[in-house]
């Protein structure tokens, strides 16, 4: 990944809304990168959740491999929802949001470029790693790629609402428990056509559906929810 | 164009249950500095952010260019440099990174022209040191460097002076006045007297109130 920011760098920066989704997508990608320890937060939380789930609930493979599918999912939203808090904050505290806002060009550009570097760095990460951390419950190997497929599709949604709640949220001391109150009842959806599709691969049924549903979902979010956070990053700063 | 670039009509503000000012009308026009005085708490920075198109906690019209704000807000942001009391300075980036990014976001702005704005400032050879480990005064050097940058008519600088030494203040005065040669405005608060302009007209916040 290093290698592709660099050679983004070199490139002359260009001008109008292509190079500006570029140019932000590759500045907050940057800033990920050079604080590590946030960047790695969402993975070790989901490698932590499901570590202890086999101590705390019981090592029995056929047990774990039940529960995989709820589990795995559940670990990966609440690890996406941790990782949100920070999506606008530091650009909320050193005057950036400001000029944001302020710029001619349209918002709904750098919002989407930064929703979409966060997810990147977030969900996409957590279903590289699905795959390996599924070993340790026993999924079988049929249901990995209904629970790559699902991650894949999902997880966007998950950073494109989270966006929201983070952006209303943004002007607060501290907004993480409201993000969480705010966000959580519109996860559900989400959440529970990822676990069905999961479950539909390691059945042997057709996962078409919930891969339909959730894509359904994400194309509504591709579309309404950067309006949103434009408007709730707008309320924010002016309050 | 003739008529004032900025006009502001009986303009109300409250906050927190404490009126800052009521009834204020004003009017910029190219070529022209105003400067907002008052004390701290009097309401400065709001009104400038009001003035910007950032809060929108208030009553009363603005005009720009005779059209109301709300109107023409796309052009009205092509034609703004806002300096705000944040200095919207990333300080995990490079002065170079932060200053690329701005032209992106305003893309009249030429991005080849990033490194010599910086020199212009004084931060030539720190291109490539992350703005975390420049001193305070630099760190609002880097972001000093949009005035170098920005062919924008209307400037609104929130203390703009803060944490620069003598000669920086010398030399953005003087950056002032050659904007204001060109037809510009300018918009600032600065508990500094300004030196050597004589078009600088202040507004007074402090009757304002209602203490």
């Amino acid at each position: 990944m290093a290698d592709l920011i660099t050679q983004a760098a070199s490139e002359r920066a260009q001008i109008g809304p292509g190079g500006l989704f570029v140019a932000t997508l590759r500045r907050d990608l940057m800033l990920s990168l050079r604080r590590k320890s946030e960047l790695v937060n969402p993975l070790i939380f989901f490698l932590m959740v499901i570590t202890l789930f086999p101590l705390g609930v019981s090592p029995e493979p056929g047990f774990l491999a039940q529960l995989a599918p709820g589990a795995l999912w559940v670990a990966a939203l609440l690890a996406t929802l941790l990782s949100m808090d920070s999506l606008f904050r530091t650009d909320f505290d050193d005057g950036s949001l400001e000029q944001l806002l302020l710029s001619p060009q349209p918002l709904f550009i750098v919002v989407l470029a930064k929703v979409l570097a966060h997810w990147m760095l977030s969900g996409l990460a957590l279903t590289l790693v699905a795959p390996v951390i599924a070993v340790m419950l026993f999924l079988p190997a049929e249901g990995m790629p209904g629970l790559m497929l699902s991650l894949l599709i999902g997880t966007p949604t998950l950073s494109l609402v989270g966006a929201i709640g983070a952006a209303l949220t943004v002007g607060l001391k501290r907004g993480g428990v409201l993000i969480s109150l705010l966000v959580l009842p519109l996860y559900i959806p989400v959440l529970i056509f990822g676990t069905s599709a999961v479950q539909a691969a390691v059945t042997g049924l057709p996962l078409g559906g919930y891969l339909a549903l959730l894509g359904a979902l994400l194309a509504l979010g591709l579309a309404l929810a950067p309006l949103a956070i434009g408007a709730a990053l707008r309320i924010s700063v002016s309050g | 164009m003739s008529g004032p670039m900025l006009q502001v009509e009986n303009l109300f503000c409250e906050r927190d249950d404490r009126m800052l000012f009521e009834g204020l009308g004003f009017s910029v026009d190219a070529g022209e500095i105003v400067q907002i005085e008052g004390a701290n708490g009097s309401g400065k920075t709001t009104l400038l952010r009001i003035l910007s198109g950032l809060s929108r906690n208030y009553e009363g019209d603005i005009f720009w260019r005779g059209e109301p704000i709300d109107r023409v807000r796309d052009q009205f942001c092509r034609e703004l440099l806002y300096f705000g009391h944040q200095p919207g300075v990333k300080a995990l980036l490079t002065p170079e990174e932060n200053l690329r990014w701005y032209c992106a976001l305003h893309p009249s702005l030429d991005a080849s022209r990033v490194a010599e704005a910086l020199e212009q400032v004084g931060l030539a050879g720190f291109e490539d040191v992350p703005c975390h480990s420049l001193s305070a005064g630099q760190h609002r050097r880097v972001s000093l460097s949009r005035l170098y940058l920005s062919d924008a008519p209307l400037w609104i600088l929130d203390e703009p002076f803060t944490a620069i030494d003598k000669r920086g203040v010398a030399a953005k005065e003087a950056l002032i006045g050659r904007h204001i040669a060109r037809g510009g405005s300018v918009i600032l608060t600065t508990h500094q007297d300004l030196q050597g302009s004589s078009v600088v007209r202040s507004i007074n916040l402090d009757r304002q109130g209602g203490h």
